[in-house]
Order: C-alpha cells, then sequence, then structure tokens
C-alpha cells in the first residue's frame, strides 16, 4: 500500500504541493530517504513512509530502535540530516517559519504527559490556541471545555496538574493537543509512564480519537491497541523500518526474522 | 474498618528524665553542659544588666547616661539622624509613606492565606519603586526637591538593597538566558561578564564606580555619587542574580521545553510563559537569599563616603560629646540588621520547605 | 537525481527565516555591540585623562612610593616603588585570607557538628551563634571588634600581661619570637623522619590487613611518632630555640612578633563570620548523608564511630566541599574590607593609597581586580578538577 505512493510521489516531486492538491490530496506524511545522527552514531537509517489523511499508524519495536526519535523529527524536536520530512505539503527544512507551521499542525502527546505545572489544566489546554493561533480567550476556553469534555475530566478544568492522576493528566495532554485543532497527532508512549489501571482510560480517548478520522502516528507498546485501531503497523529495528504491514498480516504473519523474535517476546507476556 | 481508638502510649518525660537524656547522657556531654553552662551563666547576667538593667534610658545628654550600663540615650537622642541621614525634619512624611508602603506590601508575605498578597508582592516590586521615584527625590508634583547628598541612615541602606535587587532582576534574567544559549558567543560573553564580577569584592567594584566611572563617561556627563555606587552594585548583584535563577533554569525538566516547542511557541514565548515563570517561581528562596546578603553588603558604601546606617552610626560614635558609646551604636545597628536579616531567612526557609514538599506531590 | 533534490527545495528558507542565519546575525550584533561600547569607554576614558593630565601605563610602578606602611611580610620602606607596593598588599591579603581560612575552618567544622549534639544545650548554643553572626554586616563586625574592642584595651604601658611573655594593649598583640639556633636542624630531621616513618607503617598496616585481617592502630601510632621523635630531637640536641620576649621600650614594645590590632579585628570578624556559613553547610552536608545509609551500615554491624569515619563522612565531605570552597572565595574577597580599618591589605594600599596618590585608576584598578580573578578562576579550577575526580569514582 505504501511502496506505489511513494514511488509516485518521488517521481513527481518537482512542485509537490501542486502535484499533490490535484493528484494525492490524502497524502499528509511523506518521508523520503531520511537519516539521521547523534554525533558519529547513525540513530535513524533511510528511512520511508507515507501517511496517508486519516490513517492511523502504530510504530512498534525494541527499545532503542529510534521509534520516538522518528516521530520526533516529524514535528522538528529533532532534526534530521539527510533527506525529506513533508508534513501537510511543507517540507521541514531550517526555516523557522515552516517548522512552526508545522508544529501548529501537528499535535504531540509526551510519555510524561509535560504538562505545565504552574498553570491550570485549562489554561495548560488555552496557552497555545491563545499565543500562537491568537484566538480570543472566550473563544480559547470554550474549545477547550470541549476537548475536556471529549476526555472526560471537564470537572477538573480550574485544578493543577499536580492534582491529577497520571491517567487524568495524560488525557489533558491529549486535550491540549487537540486545542490547537491539529490536523496531525503524534504519541510518543503515552502509556509507558501509567500505572496498569490508568492506561485504559487513555486508551479509550486514544480510540474515540481514532473513530473520529484523525490521523495518528503511535509509538506504543500497546499492542491489543494496534490490533483494534492501526490501519498500519510499522515495526522498527536498529535505526531501520524492518516490516510495515496491516495488522492482522503483522501478528499472524510477519514476515521477517527480527519481527517475529519480537513479538514472540512481547506476546509471551 | 473501624477507627481504632487505641492511642500510643504516651512516653512521659519528667524533667529530670529529659535533663538526663539530653544534657547528661554520657560522661563527656555531662562535662560539656556544665563548661558552657558556666560560660552562659557568668557572661549572660552582665550582658543582660548592661543591656537592660542597668541601662540609661531617660534623659537629655550624655550627662544623663550615669548608670554603668548601656547609654541607649544615645541611640534615641540620634535616631532621626540614623534612620533619615540629613532628610529634612518637615519632609520625613515622604519617607515615612514610603516605609508604610513597603510595609503594607511586604509584611503580609509572611502571613499565609493573607488576601491579594500575590497582588500586594506585584505592586512593592513595580508600583512601589515609581513612586518612590518621585517622592523621595521630589522636583515633581510641587514636591520640595532633596538631593540625594541629603539621604542616609536606614533610609539610604533600604534604598541601595531594593533598588539593587529589582535593577538586578531583569540584567539577570537575561544574563542567565544568555549562558544557557546555543549561540556561542552570546553565551562567551554572558560567561565572562557573570564570572568577573563575581571574582571580584563589592568595594573594588565601588571604588570603580566612583573612581573610573566618570572617566568611562563623555566629558559633561557626570552622575551623583549614589546613582555611581547603584550603578555598581545593580552589575555586581546582577552576576549573583543570573547565577541563582540559572539555577532554576536548569532544574526546570527538557520535557517542558519539548512540551512548549511541540505546541509551536516560539523561544520569547516558550521562555516567557512556561519556563521562566516555573523557574523564578522555584529560586525564589535563593533570591531571597542573595537579598539579604546584598542588605548586609550595603553596609560596604560608607568606605565611599555615602552615610548608610552604619555610615550615619559610625560618624556619631566618635562625637566627643558622647563618650565611648561606640558599642551601643554597634549593638543598635547589628540589631537592625539582625531582625531584617534573620525575618526574611526564616521566610525563605519555610518558602522551601513549601516549595520541596510542592514538588513531591 | 540530485538536480531533483535542489529543485525539490526551490530557494532553501529566506535567510532571516534561517536560524542560523538568525543566530548568526544575533551574534554579530553583540560582538558589535560590546566592540562599541568598549571602544567608547577607551575613547572617553583617553580623553578624560587627557583633560585631566593623567599619564597611561604602568611606567608608575617604578616610581618611588614615599609612603610608610603599617605592616609588610617583605622588607618595604618609604624609598622603594609602587610596584612593591602591590606586593606587599598582595602578601598581606594572603595573610590574612590564610589565617582566615584556617581559623574559620576549625570553628565552622566545631559549630557545625556542634549543631547536630544530642546535647541539647550545646545544639542550641551553636544554633544561637550561627543565627547572630551570619546575619548581621560583616564590615559592622569589624568594626566593632577594631573600635569597640580592640581600640578600648589600655595604652603600652598598661599592657595586659600574659605570663610575663605575653603583652596585649591597644597597639596590638605582643608575643615572642621562636629564634632557632645551631643544631635545630636535628628537629627537623627527626620529623622528616617520623613523616617517612608514618607513611611507611600506613602501607605496612594495608599489607597485613589485606594478608591477615589484624588491624593496626596506625593513627595512634603515627601521632605518637610525630610528636615523640622532634621531641626527643630537640632535648637531645640541647634544646636549641630561643624565645626573644618582647620588652618595653619607651612608649611601645620592641622584640617578639606584633600582630597589629587591624589585623586581629579583621582576622577575627573574618573567622566567625565566615565560620557560622561553614557551619550550616558541614550540618547540612551530614545530614544530607541519608538515614539509609546510616541504616546500612549499623546494620552491617559498624560501630557508631566507623560508621562515621567510613560512611557519613566521604559521603558529606563531597556535599560540603563545593559550597566550602565558595565561603574560602568569599573570605578572600571580604578581607577587602581592611581597607574600613586601615589594614593594609591590596585594596587598601594599593587600590587606596597608591591610586591616589597616582591618579592612574584604570591600570590600578585593572591590576587589582585581575588578581582577585586569578585567584577566584585558580579556585574553581581547582574546584572542577575535584568535581571530575568524585564523578569518576560514581561510576
Amino acid at each position: 500500500m505504501g511502496n506505489p505512493m511513494t514511488e509516485q510521489t518521488q517521481t513527481s516531486n518537482a512542485t509537490p504541493s501542486e502535484q499533490d492538491n490535484t493528484g494525492k490530496k490524502s497524502d499528509i506524511i511523506r518521508v523520503e530517504g531520511m537519516h539521521k545522527w547523534y554525533g558519529d552514531f547513525h540513530v535513524l537509517k533511510d528511512l520511508n513512509l507515507t501517511v496517508a489523511q486519516g490513517e492511523r499508524i502504530v510504530i512498534c519495536g525494541p527499545s532503542g530502535s529510534g521509534k520516538s526519535t522518528f516521530i520526533r523529527c516529524i514535528n522538528r524536536l529533532e532534526e534530521h540530516q539527510q533527506g525529506k520530512i513533508i508534513v501537510d505539503d511543507v517540507e521541514l527544512t531550517d526555516d523557522v517559519r515552516q517548522i512552526d507551521t508545522v508544529r501548529r499542525e501537528v499535535g504531540m502527546v509526551f510519555q510524561h504527559f509535560n504538562l505545565f505545572p504552574h498553570l491550570t489544566v485549562l489554561e495548560n489546554c488555552c496557552l497555545s490556541p491563545i499565543w500562537v493561533r491568537k484566538i480570543p480567550r472566550k473563544e480559547a476556553e470554550a474549545t477547550a471545555m470541549e476537548y475536556l469534555e471529549r476526555v472526560k475530566i471537564p470537572d477538573q478544568a480550574l485544578k493543577y496538574p499536580g492534582q491529577l492522576s497520571g491517567g487524568q493528566q495524560q488525557r489533558v495532554a491529549i486535550a491540549r493537543a487537540l486545542c490547537m485543532k491539529p490536523k496531525i497527532m503524534l504519541f510518543d508512549e503515552p502509556t509507558s509512564a501509567l500505572d496498569p489501571e490508568m492506561i485504559k482510560e487513555v486508551l479509550d480517548v486514544m480510540i474515540e480519537l481514532a473513530g473520529s478520522g484523525m490521523t495518528m502516528l503511535c509509538v506504543t507498546h500497546e499492542m491489543g491497541f494496534a490490533k483494534t485501531v492501526a490501519d498500519r503497523v510499522i515495526f522498527m529495528d536498529g535505526g531501520e523500518i524492518v516490516e510495515e504491514a496491516p495488522p492482522h498480516e503483522f501478528f499472524t504473519n510477519p514476515r521477517e526474522a527480527r519481527t517475529q523474535k519480537f513479538l514472540q517476546q512481547i506476546l509471551a507476556h | 474498618m473501624a477507627e481504632s481508638t487505641m492511642k500510643p502510649p504516651k512516653k512521659a518525660l519528667s524533667p529530670v528524665k529529659w535533663m538526663r537524656e539530653h544534657l547528661f547522657s554520657t560522661w563527656y556531654n555531662a562535662l560539656l553542659t556544665l563548661a558552657v553552662g558556666y560560660l552562659l551563666v557568668t557572661s549572660v547576667g552582665p550582658l543582660l544588666n548592661w543591656l537592660l538593667f542597668e541601662a540609661n534610658f531617660q534623659g537629655q545628654d550624655a550627662s544623663d547616661c550615669t548608670g554603668a550600663g548601656a547609654c541607649w540615650l544615645f541611640i534615641s537622642q540620634r535616631l532621626n539622624f540614623f534612620i533619615y541621614g540629613f532628610y529634612p525634619d518637615e519632609l520625613q512624611w515622604r519617607v515615612d509613606a514610603m516605609f508604610l508602603l513597603l510595609a503594607i506590601a511586604f509584611v503580609p508575605q509572611f502571613i499565609e492565606r493573607f488576601p491579594g498578597r500575590k497582588w500586594l508582592g506585584i505592586f512593592g516590586m513595580t508600583g512601589l519603586p515609581i513612586i518612590g521615584y518621585f517622592l523621595i527625590p521630589g522636583g515633581t508634583f510641587g514636591l520640595e526637591v532633596v538631593e540625594s547628598t541629603k539621604w542616609g541612615g536606614l533610609m539610604l541602606t533600604l534604598i541601595l538593597a531594593y533598588i539593587g535587587i529589582l535593577a538586578s532582576l531583569p540584567i539577570g534574567i537575561l544574563l542567565a538566558l544568555g549562558r544557557r544559549s546555543e549561540m556561542p558567543i552570546i553565551r562567551g560573553l554572558s560567561v565572562v561578564f557573570i564570572e568577573v564580577w563575581r571574582a571580584v569584592p563589592l568595594i573594588t567594584v565601588l571604588f570603580m564606580a566612583s573612581v573610573m566611572l566618570p572617566l568611562f563617561l563623555p566629558e559633561g556627563v557626570n552622575f551623583e555619587k549614589l546613582a555611581r555606587a547603584l550603578i555598581g552594585i545593580t552589575l555586581w548583584q546582577s552576576a549573583y542574580m543570573a547565577e541563582v535563577i540559572r539555577g532554576g533554569l536548569q532544574a526546570i525538566p527538557r520535557g517542558q521545553y519539548e512540551a512548549a516547542d511541540a505546541l509551536g511557541l516560539g523561544y520569547w514565548r516558550k521562555m516567557g510563559l512556561v519556563i521562566l515563570p516555573q523557574a523564578l517561581k522555584m529560586v525564589i528562596p535563593g533570591i531571597v537569599n542573595t537579598f539579604i546578603s546584598l542588605f548586609k553588603d550595603t553596609t560596604l558604601v560608607l568606605i565611599i563616603g555615602l552615610f548608610d546606617v552604619l555610615g550615619t552610626v559610625q560618624s556619631t560614635v566618635t562625637d566627643p560629646a558622647w563618650q565611648n558609646v561606640a558599642i551601643e551604636g554597634y549593638v543598635f545597628v547589628a540589631f537592625c540588621f539582625w531582625v531584617f536579616c534573620f525575618g526574611i531567612s526564616r521566610y525563605s526557609q519555610n518558602l522551601e520547605r513549601k516549595l520541596d514538599t510542592g514538588h513531591k506531590t | 537525481m540530485k538536480k531533483q533534490t535542489i529543485d525539490s527545495r526551490p530557494a532553501g528558507p529566506k535567510p532571516w527565516y534561517d536560524p542560523r542565519v538568525r543566530s548568526l546575525f544575533f551574534q554579530v550584533v553583540a560582538i558589535a555591540l560590546v566592540f562599541w561600547a568598549g571602544w567608547t569607554l577607551v575613547e572617553n576614558t583617553l580623553a578624560n585623562m587627557e583633560s585631566r593630565g593623567i599619564s597611561t601605563g604602568f611606567g608608575f610602578l617604578d616610581e618611588t612610593a614615599g609612603f610608610g606602611i603599617i605592616m609588610s611580610l617583605i622588607p618595604y620602606d618609604a624609598t622603594m616603588t609602587y610596584g612593591r607596593t602591590f606586593w606587599v598588599g598582595l602578601t598581606n591579603t594572603l595573610l590574612v585570607s590564610a589565617m582566615g581560612i584556617v581559623a574559620a575552618t576549625i570553628l565552622g567544622f566545631i559549630i557545625g557538628v556542634a549543631r547536630l549534639s544530642s546535647n541539647w544545650l550545646v545544639a542550641k548554643v551553636s544554633l544561637v551563634y550561627i543565627e547572630v553572626i551570619r546575619n548581621i554586616p560583616l564590615l559592622l563586625q569589624i568594626f566593632f571588634w577594631y573600635f569597640a574592642v580592640l581600640g578600648a584595651l589600655p595604652s603600652p604601658r598598661q599592657s595586659i600581661d600574659v605570663g610575663g611573655t605575653m603583652f596585649l594593649n591597644n597597639r596590638g598583640l605582643y608575643v615572642p619570637e621562636p629564634l632557632t639556633q645551631d643544631g635545630f636542624g636535628l628537629v627537623w630531621w627527626a620529623l622528616a623522619i617520623a613523616i617517612a616513618a608514618v607513611v611507611g607503617i600506613r602501607i605496612w598496616a594495608k599489607k597485613r590487613q589485606l594478608a591477615t585481617g589484624q588491624i593496626f592502630p596506625t593513627f595512634k601510632v603515627g601521632v605518637a611518632l610525630l610528636v615523640l621523635l622532634p621531641a626527643i630531637a630537640y632535648f637531645a640536641a640541647g634544646s636549641p630555640l630561643e624565645w626573644e620576649v618582647p620588652a618595653l621600650k619607651g612608649f611601645n614594645f620592641g622584640g617578639g612578633i606584633t600582630i597589629i590590632p587591624e589585623l586581629a579585628a579583621l582576622w577575627v570578624a573574618l573567622s566567625l563570620y565566615t565560620g557560622s556559613f561553614i557551619a550550616e553547610i558541614v550540618r547540612s552536608g551530614i545530614l544530607s548523608v541519608s538515614k539509609g545509609q546510616t541504616e546500612a551500615a549499623k546494620a552491617l554491624g559498624l560501630p557508631n564511630g566507623l560508621t562515621l569515619r567510613l560512611v557519613v563522612i566521604p559521603q558529606a565531605m563531597r556535599v560540603i566541599i563545593p559550597p566550602l570552597t565558595s565561603q574560602y572565595l568569599n573570605l578572600a574577597k571580604n578581607s577587602s574590607l581592611a581597607t574600613a580599618i586601615g589594614y593594609p591589605d591590596l585594596v587598601a594600599v594599593f587600590m587606596g593609597t597608591t591610586l591616589n596618590q597616582t591618579g592612574q585608576a584604570v591600570e590600578v584598578v585593572a591590576i587589582t581586580m585581575a588578581v582577585y580573578l586569578t585567584i577566584s578562576l585558580s579556585i574553581s579550577l581547582f574546584m572542577n578538577i575535584y568535581n571530575r575526580a568524585v564523578a569518576i569514582k560514581e561510576r
């Protein structure tokens, strides 16, 4: 599914935006031949990925495989040194303006929530809409309340993050990202730092979000979530994309030896 | 679950038992207790006698100091000078008004749950200095001019410390951001600035401000001595401030920076809305501590000829009309400083404890 | 393919949107500002100095100073140069700093440990000492000791006599000066041998412990050796040491060693003041070693003394040493308060009298600041080396 698209776009990227607007409108993320190094350490090797609008992708792999680094490149929290990343027709280059544009359109949820502890839940959600999108405070607060209701914690709006449980904090973090009305949501191991009984409440919110047609890239070890929600599962190891398949195929009939070994280890538990 | 009504057995400590446990637990503890106790008994009695029981409080001049104890008369007679310096008597209401405002702004900070104490604090940092800028020197709004050479005493001490800390705060923030910047030249310049000022004693800075500043400025431009001292103090203090604030910036987890980036906030918004509010709150105890040390260090201005509270006392203890009042004078100044510094340091310790627990939950 | 990649980035970012260009721009602006400010300052200063008839350069250092200094560790009199006054001031600064550091450290460690004493009275007295002393300005304390205490001492004729050998009056403290005679070299040799023997015993004791597990009382034997050997040598050589006792000659004392009141007041005030800060550092350093560590040591069966020596102190020292060095630095800087009472330290002599007489403000201030910068940077350097050593141990 992914490969023919990549080829097509590669052959016709003289004026990518025009082409995409007419032909492949559904392509929202394109990563082409992307490499990244930390010093001399080659973390990401020749990654290619195309994500269509509304697609839900789960990225998994052993720790240190570069999966977090990869999605952090997509909103430029990490810089890539070679290849191209095009998000919503905007290529990520050194251009500050383009980085800002991409970050506006891409929401991110972190493993450790990273809520701002000095602001209330509501203020956390309104900060960026007010200062970056320049939305009037009233309107921003109304939107924020809407999203807080969607993640089922409108009653906590005036509390500070420190007063909430981990699961609640992570749901606030999702609401905060949604308040920017992003086109894409990135999830960087959103449930890894949570106690087991809180994982479900966060996954429920993510499943609901997936049902609404949001484009999602999730780095996660929750294989159940991958099975029910993902359109595609990507397996990374050693900084490479090893395998890429729809979930039923990925789980029942993995092609690569490395994938098989990884699945054995994970499903043994 | 039924609430247990059982209480832990109380360990009743009789005075004798308490003393055995806390004063005479071992033979060397007993010896130590006796030695220290002896020293205390022999020194505290005469000290109290001198300070209070045999001291002189009533009278007009030195001849009324007949008792064997301290001559507090000297302090009460010269109190006006020690507080206001040469500020004209009939205009001292202006200084009093500032003292009052200062108290209104900052005393509530010691009382938890005082309504609106945050706003009073903000007023103290912004409105108060503006009012003071017009009120103390005069010259506007029909207020009579009082030259800065007439300012002195406790009032001058407070002005120096207050302006020093307030002015050094923004410079310190910029320097701290500069030192953590990714631009090597900006970082280098900040490091050099900070380290040079921190390396030299305040006296050399004050000397420099009073001797060299006039040389640095174009001919015809000159500042009063007080302004020169303030420039020196501010530059010096901002280096210390920068290091305190840098500590706070370093303590903010990386995730906060990343979350702000991911939301698309630019550098200044990220710093202004997310990082600095947290970092500054975290370092309030540190800022208060630098304030305490600056407050004590303001006494050094007497070396370049300004009359702070120690300066006014030092210049009067040699007055031949009063004999041997040096100790009284020093005890008075020491008491002034001690009350301020001890009170403020208690406040910052409380804050530290509160912040400590606040972060764990 | 290559052409295509270039095509895909039509123009690249506009320069003013490229963070690298931006950062370069800011840095160039910063450098330009600094240079502009520096240039203006230099220009103004040169113009001002010319109009005031002040010459520039360091030539004044070779001119005759022509003023006396009340205390000097190196030979000095008024016929010597301004350059010499610099060295006199510097050695005086180093002297009072070193004396202060030693006294403040001893005092601080005693008070800091006393603050944690199980003896209620001792702990409270230490607390009162710390809270009183560190909340009173140092300058005030110096004044107190100099004017109120030492200034109230009697004149030389009514000196306080301590055992007929030491005399205390308002001109200072006079103590006998030891004069070594022929044969004193033997004592030095004995001391050297004792030190070598202690090192040898230590190595031997360690080896024996490794082999047999027996612990040798190195410390006690070492102290005994260090005291006894030189003492035996001293008496064997026929007590080759004479004391020059100060004696009243005319209006003042002569002979012996004089500690001038300026030095004494500065030393006492600096030590007491810095000692109170060091006490707090020591206390929090000891408290920083978590209770779990003491408990673990006790669970292993170590007695209290060994727990302290092997577990608590090594960990506490790591916490104590960095702030301790910054207190030393503070003490060295605070010694410049000498100016206020006339102790001839670097700032008083060089930045004070020399500057006033020559008017060479820029040069003198620059030299003085450079001295303090050197002291400070060398202490920082030492700190960094120390931190690195500690960090390696942690792995």
